[in-house]
């Protein structure tokens, strides 16, 4: 399955990643090409086969359902880049 | 100094004969004076290994010292050091101090070692080269114009220079190993969950896993034992008991079945590299090995599975870089989905960006089902196919990668080419397998590597045979001229 630019900039704009004009052309290409590789799968006989997500099989653990961690708010936030009165800032999003 | 192995070493700390703080300085001297060519470090922390050494020479005057005590080691730049720079090279981390260690990192310290500094890697562990680090290529001690493979590359390249007597890597598709073999050095990637994954900065989560990277196979298991066992941190960490690594490793190899995919060495795999990679399955099989030819009919999936499953779990592990918390944020956003796309288009790199946005196309609407799920049916065949040699064999050897080291640039413009390094790797991590690379032979002056390849969580089985192997050879113990 190959793709263009308008599915390559769908696909950016989910992932929130801006892709400027003179990089598009670039990316497009690579992106074909891996796609290219993965279409490889299309001929493996998988009927039947259940999907195996963890390599041990394993299920998740499960812990007490109680508080464990201690606040440290103020050195989780020391390295961000713009907080106040304990807030992390980010442009208006309600006007 | 810097010639010696974690064991010898060791040895001359517990005889009085050198101190971590002698050991640490000397290490240190080293990465200053050579390091400027190989660009293996990123970090430097001189003055906290040396109070860490003088704090680990305090323990064994106190007679509390362990086999690690003492000993320098470098981490890996993608796990968390409280107070250090962890930027797993990425723009995206050039500022970022992690507030807290890695279990790794803990366990480690714990047990004495002293942390020179942090080592060089791909961008996010994305890459066979070392070429797509923030920080500029690494340089292979063994021909500067060549690559030191990847994504471990700086943790290789050090061990290899003799600028650490070990270090720390992950693996996620031969990240360890590979790098290991272009560096002719030792690196064991252990079962999936064997090492807590806690402060390792993520790439995809099912496939992830830490390990050694040392100069024995002996080295490995000393390292093994303390950087394994449960951690609750890590949801996927495995409850099981930790033997001692180093109990084994002296096992004879008579009657050991080795199984030799017989697919490995076809088409693809350089013939200096077959050359050396079957002298050395004659060496096991003098010591009394058996070697059995087995079929893995889909290791051709493995590669496109792992493009579609790495990437999927990449464009999510790696949607937390928002410019909000931590990490890289743009210039004056004007609104907030500008300050997310600019952040991330100016924090990652081309090969970052390219597997986040296929892990967001296998995993969107309308593909999910003809990407995603078709790989993790793929995946199951693939975990089968070993778990049905398995049962026939004891360890499986083969090459660790096609070729010896690339020159730096030479597959960089072509990402699928790229790819294919990780051919012999990328089924590993898939089943979650223990996997190592050994140096066995050296092509055109290049370092050749031997991968083997165990049963889940048999990784004393695959120390012995690499220490056997050691044993009766010295590819290990050779050292670039420039470096001896």
């Amino acid at each position: 399955m190959s793709i263009g630019r308008n599915e390559v900039d769908t696909v950016a704009h989910l992932a929130r990643i801006a892709v400027e004009d003179q990089a598009a052309e670039a990316l497009v290409k690579d992106l074909n090409g891996i796609l290219g590789l993965v279409d490889q799968l299309n001929a493996a006989q998988t009927e039947g086969v259940e999907p195996l997500s963890h390599p041990l099989d394993m299920v998740q653990r499960l812990r007490v359902d109680e508080v464990r961690e201690s606040n440290q708010r103020a050195a989780f936030q020391a390295i961000a880049p713009e907080v106040e009165a304990g807030l992390y800032l980010v442009p208006r999003v309600v006007e | 100094m810097h010639d010696l192995t974690l064991r010898e070493l060791s040895a001359k700390l517990a005889a009085g004969t050198t101190s971590s703080v002698e050991l640490t300085q000397h290490f240190l001297d080293r990465i200053a004076a050579e390091d400027a060519k190989i660009n293996s470090f990123v970090s430097v922390t001189a003055e906290s290994a040396l109070t860490a050494a003088q704090a680990a020479d305090s323990v064994r005057a106190a007679g509390k010292a362990g086999p690690l005590t003492g000993i320098p080691l470098a981490h890996k730049d993608i796990f968390c050091t409280q107070g250090v720079r962890t930027a797993c090279g990425s723009k995206m981390l050039d500022t970022f101090v992690a507030p807290y260690n890695a279990h790794v990192v803990d366990r480690l310290a714990a047990a004495g070692m002293v942390m020179l500094g942090k080592t060089n890697m791909d961008e996010f562990a994305m890459g066979s080269s070392n070429e797509t680090s923030f920080y500029g290529a690494v340089a292979n001690p063994w021909d500067l114009t060549k690559v030191p493979g990847g994504s471990s590359g700086g943790s290789a390249a050090a061990v290899a220079a003799r600028l650490a007597p070990a270090a720390t890597g992950t693996d996620t598709g031969g990240s360890i190993r590979q790098p290991a073999a272009l560096c002719g050095i030792t690196g064991l990637k252990p079962t999936y969950g064997r090492i807590s994954r806690w402060g390792m900065i993520a790439f995809a989560s099912s496939l992830d896993q830490a390990g050694p990277m040392t100069q024995t196979a002996e080295d490995a298991a000393l390292m093994l034992n303390a950087m394994a066992g449960f951690d609750e941190r890590d949801s996927t960490s495995v409850q099981r008991d930790v033997p001692d690594y180093t109990a084994e490793l002296n096992n004879d190899l008579n009657g050991l079945r080795v199984g030799i995919p017989k697919s490995w060495f076809g088409a693809g795999l350089d013939d200096g590299v077959a050359t050396q990679v079957r002298m050395a399955l004659a060496e096991l099989e003098k010591q009394g090995a058996k070697l059995v030819e087995i079929d893995l009919p889909n290791a051709d999936l493995a590669v496109p599975t792992y493009y579609v499953l790495a990437p999927a779990e990449a464009s999510s592990n790696l949607s937390r870089f928002d410019g909000v918390r931590y990490g890289h944020r743009c210039d004056a956003p004007h609104d907030l989905t500008d300050l997310y796309k600019r952040s991330r288009a100016e924090g990652f790199g081309s090969e970052v960006k390219r597997r986040i946005l296929v892990g967001t196309y296998v995993l969107s609407a309308g593909y999910y089902d003809a990407y995603y799920l078709k790989a993790l049916k793929t995946r199951r065949l693939i975990a089968e196919d070993f778990a049905k040699a398995f049962a026939e064999v004891d360890v499986i050897a083969g090459p660790t990668a096609p070729t010896t080291a690339f020159g730096i640039g030479e597959k960089s413009d072509d990402p699928v080419t790229m790819y294919l390094s990780d051919i012999y790797t990328i089924a590993v991590n898939l089943a979650g397998l223990p996997g190592m690379s050994i140096p066995c032979g050296e092509s055109a002056g290049m370092p050749v590597g031997l991968q083997l390849i165990g049963n889940l969580f048999d990784e004393s089985r695959l120390l012995n045979v690499a220490h056997r192997y050691q044993q009766a050879t010295d590819w290990h113990r050779r050292i670039p001229a420039a470096y001896a």
